[in-house]
């Protein structure tokens, strides 16, 4: 066990970003699901639509981004396929009731995600180790993914005031 | 998960597996640092109540402080059983103790959404093999034997 907040070799790196993609595909995963639960709704919400319909292609975009890093890190990415069939199975017991509960479950997502990017950058800043990709590039490549869910954590929290 | 919870976890399984209060010894020795760093964290737990030190005793952790370790405890069950069922890896236990202090409880629960949690989590948690009792440990205890084999 240790107690330092470092990341030092590729190996620690690829999993950190397989976890990023896993995060990402939970995202897409229950974004479909609550899309589609609103499809079965009595009436449809145009804001909750389009926001649902946009983290989940979104979270496809950064999940694409990750996975060319995890790809020149010679490590294997974790298909979407099963990852959308775990969130399938256990999506009974945490599926939000309502609309309110739906943003609520996406703003968690934007939080969740945004924090992990964060921790990440701080660890890989912490670290002197070197990595086969390019440092700077990698460190780019987060904080540009953490910037755009730091705007998804604005974005719901904006339309759940709205709703208020 | 942050420094002072790993802390509290580590005292908390230590106390289990000692039936009494943790030494400052052994508490270095499981994560990893030098005692006198153990004594200092183990001053500033017993300054937000989560611990009580005992000279030549050891430290016990108070009410609060075991809320906070269970706590703890169930995040690190999460990423244990995320590496060993989501992403098929043998040795979880060497990894989640890489991976630990880089996992926020916050990214922690969302993995908890996918893994197939057990109701009594964090007490299916076993000190002696660092795993969750409901995870298959053998490929960890096969290497160790063939180290000692070597």
């Amino acid at each position: 066990m240790s107690v330092g907040h470092q990341v030092d070799s590729d190996h620690q790196l690829a999993r950190l970003l397989q976890i990023g993609i896993v995060l990402e595909e939970v995202v897409e995963a229950r974004s479909h699901h609550h899309y589609q639960s609103l499809d079965d709704g009595v009436r449809l919400d145009p804001e909750i639509e389009a926001l649902l319909e946009e983290a989940a292609e979104e979270s496809a975009e950064h999940r694409e981004r990750l996975e060319a890093l995890v790809d020149r890190l010679d490590a294997e990415s974790v298909p979407f396929e099963q990852i959308e069939a775990l969130v399938e199975a256990q999506y009974g017991s945490t599926e939000p009731d309502d609309f309110d509960d739906i943003l609520y479950d996406q703003l968690c997502n934007e939080e969740t995600a945004y924090k992990f990017y964060d921790d990440l950058v701080g660890a890989l800043r912490a670290s002197e180790a070197s990595f086969s990709i390019d440092r700077d590039r990698l460190i780019d490549v987060l904080i540009g993914i953490r910037e755009e869910e730091a705007q998804g954590v604005e974005e719901v929290t904006k339309l759940m005031n709205t709703r208020e | 998960m942050n420094t002072a919870d790993q802390y509290v976890k580590a005292i908390y399984l230590l106390q289990q597996m000692e039936d009494g209060p943790a030494s400052t010894g052994a508490l270095a020795d499981r994560l990893g640092v030098s005692p006198a760093s153990a004594n200092e964290m183990i001053g500033k737990l017993e300054s937000r109540g989560l611990a009580e030190h005992e000279k030549y005793k050891g430290v016990t952790l108070t009410d609060e402080g075991i809320v906070r370790a269970r706590d703890a405890l169930q995040t690190y069950c999460i990423i244990e059983r995320f590496l060993a069922n989501v992403l098929s890896v043998d040795e979880f236990q060497a990894e989640a103790r890489e991976l630990e202090p880089v996992i926020d409880d916050l990214v922690a629960e969302r993995l908890d959404t996918i893994i197939d949690r057990n109701p009594e989590c964090p007490d299916c948690f076993d000190p002696e093999t660092d795993a969750c009792c409901h995870l298959d440990v053998v490929a960890e205890h096969v290497k160790a034997g063939e180290q000692r084999a070597d």
